[in-house]
């Protein structure tokens, strides 16, 4: 089982606070949706939870069975989304499905790139350049990287970012799906996907 | 799915980056591109003239330096305007990144010698008395280059003026090394004695180590703060 504490987690951008105090505890299964206005940290949060940002005070801690998850350790049970996160347009949707997983240290088989694709929907088009991609498509292509990676804890900054109706059904599943074996933590607005959650921060700007 | 070692990772960042500046030509271009108007400038103004060793060995190392900072800070930088920094900083390891980064230096920095040096050589109708000793001070100034460029174009990645900061920041840790390549270099084309050359040797050895080493060490931090 994994748990993820966060201890007072305070941010600051110079003089600028963005938060304050944010203590959780998750513990897998369980999922954690962030909520709060333009500006009010969501993305910041997900960032510190993933080890991208360190907050100015507090602490995030990862356990799996009491026994403490160190930094480097942390990114292998990890996959984010976001649509801050970009990947490489000079190589295909399969190429770049193929390095990131080769850097997180996974070789792949083609058929396993092949049905990651199909998942969300972009069947056939592992062999286009991402440049020929559309911003929906390159954001189902970093849930296929997610789905890929088989993640103990997947974070999402709005989910459905850039998604048409059939993007948002597939990833909606996968969320379900996600939150019954692991730890789910996203940042959203919508109330369709705030639904999803077992539980709920709100951030005040 | 199979498990990958560390220096797998290193070689799929390695080949990552060969093959997107294959397909952009984002470093190599601006690389080959100075290297080769500096190479033509120089060509006709001294034609017919004696330089001294000296000159000529001053005059090889700061096109390399001079064409290197066109293209060697491309790797970071190009991963921070691109937005794809976060992608990396979230899949592969902070080692796998540094040593990646500065293979990919390397191997830039030695294609643009490897084009450079012998048109240099035929242009000014150099002759070199220590061919031998002439690769090895080439490798290791490269080495040296390399080594500090990587970090320096690690740490200036995030800000604004990046071009600017990255020549502002990485002259001064590149200038003693370039010092010393340029006294080896003046040796190897026949000017200076074994005594010179050798004290240069030593530290064109230990330079590249030494940043390499204290680089790997802050490369962490300055990755991911």
């Amino acid at each position: 089982m994994i748990i993820i504490s966060a201890e007072n987690l305070s941010m600051r951008f110079g003089l600028r606070g963005v938060f304050k105090d944010i203590s959780f505890r998750l513990a897998s299964p369980s999922s954690l949706t962030v909520t709060g206005p333009n500006g009010s940290g969501k993305s910041t949060l997900l960032k510190i939870i993933a080890g991208l940002l360190v907050p100015t005070s507090g602490r995030v801690r990862m356990e799996s069975d009491s026994d403490e998850i160190k930094a480097e350790s942390r990114r292998k049970l990890m996959a984010m989304v976001s649509p801050e996160m970009n990947f490489y347009d000079e190589l295909t949707g399969a190429e770049n499905l193929e390095f990131f997983m080769k850097a997180s240290g996974s070789r792949l088989k083609p058929e396993e790139i092949e049905e990651a694709l199909n998942e969300v929907g972009l069947q056939g088009r592992g062999d286009d350049y991402l440049k020929a991609y559309s911003s929906g498509m390159r954001m189902r292509l970093k849930y296929a990287l997610a789905i890929l990676k088989q993640p103990e804890i997947m974070i999402v900054d709005e989910p459905s970012t850039n998604l048409d109706a059939s993007g948002r059904k597939i990833i909606y599943d996968l969320m379900h799906r996600h939150q019954q074996n692991g730890i789910l933590i996203f940042a959203t607005n919508e109330d369709d996907e705030i639904a999803i959650a077992n539980e709920r921060i709100n951030l005040a700007r | 799915m199979s498990e990958l070692t560390w220096p797998a990772k290193l070689i799929a960042l390695v080949v990552k980056d060969f093959r997107v500046e294959l397909r952009t030509r984002y470093s190599l271009n601006a690389l080959i591109m100075f290297a080769l108007v500096t190479l033509f400038a120089l060509g006709v103004t001294f034609t017919g003239q004696n330089l001294t060793f000296r000159i000529h060995a001053a005059l090889i190392w700061i096109m390399i330096y001079f064409a290197g900072l066109q293209g060697l800070s491309g790797g970071f930088v190009k991963e921070e305007e691109s937005r794809t920094a976060m992608a990396l900083r979230l899949y592969a390891p902070s080692s796998v990144i540094f040593f990646g980064k500065l293979i990919f230096s390397l191997l830039i920095l030695t294609i643009l010698v490897v084009f450079l040096f012998p048109l240099y050589y035929i242009l000014m109708n150099l002759e070199i008395t220590r061919i031998w000793i002439m690769l090895l001070v080439l490798i290791l100034g490269i080495f040296g280059l390399s080594a500090t460029s990587t970090i320096t174009a690690a740490m200036v990645s995030k800000a604004n003026v990046k071009g600017a900061l990255f020549a502002v920041l990485s002259f001064p840790l590149m200038l003693p090394l370039l010092l010393v390549a340029i006294s080896a270099t003046t040796v190897c084309l026949g000017g200076g004695d074994s005594q010179a050359l050798w004290d240069s040797l030593k530290i064109m050895i230990a330079y590249p180590v030494i940043v390499t080493a204290v680089s790997f060490l802050l490369f962490d931090y300055v990755w991911n703060n």
